[in-house]
């Protein structure tokens, strides 16, 4: 295995700057690592060789000719799917959009190419972002790289498991229930919902649009923290995109310092149903915050038992009026336009054939909760209990920093096991869902391997909101402890899979 | 209980525009119905005075300067129409030629 694609996007960065290697030679292992793994992995639904290439060429000359150019150019990333590209396809992972390419770039795809990353492929899905596992991509199940028979968690599974199989050290994603953070706990890797509105979502398919947020994944909290700070800040496009400075999240990632913070462990989503091992190294890894220096005080947040429920009230709802423009009018699929069928029909029929099986299941259930009758009992209830959700929350800040839980009730389950019991399916959101309803930063990041089966276990820590630099603070130092517990990084446990 | 019957799901997918065969009403009825039973939950939830929330970010009438600006062009948006006439999406009849 070449050692490149083995680097930090940090140790990368800084290589390309010293002009030790070059963008192209990077972007080229990086290229061979996915014509390696990516059969057996499957992160990928598209991979931009010649425009990656060509990228990396343009950052290379222009590093030749003297410029000063920005720290992560010329290292490479694997994209989301649901993020528009120009002239590159952008599926959602749904056959509706087969073969689509969109006529402009989101705001986060222009950042990344202002700061010379290279944009390798895009990265597989659940479709339109709904799903824990990618089993619920139009264009088959991603596998994780710890054990290829497991689901590499959902939606944002390529994202995670590009870069847990180092097919490339950086990713995005989008997290709307924890696509995200369960994803990053499941491959361990790390992962970042930033605050609502801190990064732009225009560009971004929406599935919900109270909820949805784009953010980064990476193999570190530094990497992560770096990509942060590339795609964050206040965009016109985005009418809620916030305006305010953002938290220096490089900083933080390089500060680690807990001492005197308090932290508070979320009881109602920190053990009870969780699986053996993850409760083991959650209480392992309270244990070790304390030793660094914080305070950690358990802290009750007695309305998170309704979120889960509010969640798949409010999600389907939004998405259900959100997907409504996919019609075969004016991009991606028509069925059915024979002369013969209505402009009714063939929507119909467009649709019918466009989506999958949870796509139908969230729309009818959110047209059904949208209904007259059904409107206050079920979308108006759920909103109020998202505002209980959200004073949960602020009452919690008010006494602790930061928040913990672990980030997931389980490891990662094998491919098949949930797919035809979407509620089973469903509460692996238990404990992400509560900061997309109140709007709040996250983090996901390993704190080990689960002793009864060997898989990563990740941590989830919580901030206020704008207050993701915490996230990374916190992160650095449990990472740093870790690490030095560890003596090499989680990831050098997982296997090879080289001729995979 | 919230029981969901093969009829209402016909119904719901009419309303949602999406063709849903005969043969596969009763398996969505019965998926909806346990979901439906799971959320069915919040109605104990303590909300009453409890004022309702839409969004994380309290805004309202954003709204950019009114000058022009930059925009796709027709051939730009109309790259991925899946049928295009005359330099317009073209679509199936909505009218009758009555």
């Amino acid at each position: 295995m070449s050692d490149l694609i083995r680097l930090t996007a940090a140790d990368l960065a800084q290589k390309l700057a010293a002009k030790e290697v070059s963008a192209v030679e990077v972007t080229t292992a990086h290229l061979a690592r996915i014509d390696q793994v990516d059969t057996a992995v499957h992160a990928f639904l598209h991979v931009d060789r010649e425009g990656a290439l060509a990228s990396a060429k343009a950052i290379d000359e222009r590093r030749v000719n003297g410029e000063v150019l920005p720290v992560l150019a010329g290292v490479p990333l694997g994209l989301k799917d649901i993020v528009a590209t120009k002239g590159v396809p952008t599926t959602c992972g749904s056959k509706i959009l087969e073969g689509w390419k969109p006529p402009y770039d989101a705001t986060v795809t222009t950042k990344l190419r202002e700061a010379g990353i290279i944009i390798l492929g895009k990265t597989n899905m659940d479709e339109f972002a709904m799903g824990s596992s990618t089993e619920h991509s139009a264009y088959g199940t991603t596998h994780n790289p710890w054990d290829l028979s497991r689901i590499p968690g959902g939606s944002g599974g390529g994202s995670s498991a590009c870069i847990a199989a180092f097919e490339a050290p950086l990713a995005i994603g989008t997290d709307t229930g924890g696509s995200i953070r369960q994803p990053a706990a499941v491959t361990g890797t790390v992962g970042v919902k930033p605050t609502y509105g801190g990064v732009s979502r225009y560009g971004i398919v929406a599935l919900a649009s109270s909820l949805d947020q784009v953010g980064p994944c990476g193999r570190n909290v530094l990497d992560t923290a770096l990509l942060h700070s590339v795609i964050a800040g206040y965009d016109p496009m985005d009418s809620t995109s916030i305006n305010s400075p953002v938290p220096d999240v490089v900083a933080a990632a390089k500060l680690g310092d807990i001492k005197g913070m308090t932290i508070g462990v979320v009881k109602e989503i920190s053990g009870e149903g969780f699986q053996t091992g993850v409760k083991q190294r959650f209480e392992e890894a309270v244990a070790l915050l304390e030793s660094l220096g914080a305070n950690v005080v358990e802290v009750s947040c007695p309305n998170f038992p309704y979120a889960l429920a509010a969640y798949y009230l409010i999600l389907p709802s939004e998405c259900s009026s959100n997907l409504a423009k996919f019609d075969g009018m004016r991009f991606g699929l028509r069925a059915g336009d024979d002369g013969n069928h209505s402009v009714e029909q063939v929507m119909s029929l467009t649709r019918a054939a466009g989506f999958g099986a949870e796509v139908t299941r969230r729309i009818i259930l959110g047209t059904y909760a949208l209904s007259a009758g059904y409107y206050d009992a079920y979308y108006g209830q759920a909103q109020k209990v998202r505002t209980l959700i959200a004073q949960d929350f602020a009452k919690a800040f008010a006494q602790v920093d930061v928040l913990i839980s672990p980030t997931a009730p389980t490891t990662a389950f094998k491919i098949g096991e949930k797919l035809d019991d979407p509620l089973a399916m469903y509460l692996n959101d238990v404990a992400t869902i509560p900061l997309n309803l109140a709007g709040l930063p996250g983090m996901s990041l390993p704190i080990g391997l689960a002793p009864e089966d060997g898989l990563p276990v990740g941590l989830q820590i919580m901030a206020p909101a704008m207050a993701d630099d915490r996230l990374y603070n916190v992160g650095a130092a449990l990472e740093r402890a870790l690490l030095s517990q560890w003596g090499a990084p989680l990831l050098s446990n997982a296997p090879e899979l080289a001729g995979a | 209980m919230s029981a969901i019957s093969r009829d209402d799901v016909s119904h719901l997918a009419k309303l949602a525009r999406i063709e849903i065969p005969e043969t596969e009403l009763d398996h969505y009825a019965a998926q909806l119905g346990a979901i439906l039973d799971a959320v069915d939950q919040i109605a104990s939830a303590p909300t009453d005075g409890v004022p309702a929330m839409s969004h994380p970010v309290p805004m309202t009438n954003v709204f950019r300067a009114d000058v022009p600006a930059e925009s796709l062009s027709a051939p730009e948006a109309l790259s991925g129409a899946p049928a295009v006439e005359d330099d317009r999406f073209r679509v199936p009849r909505i009218l009758d030629e009555e």
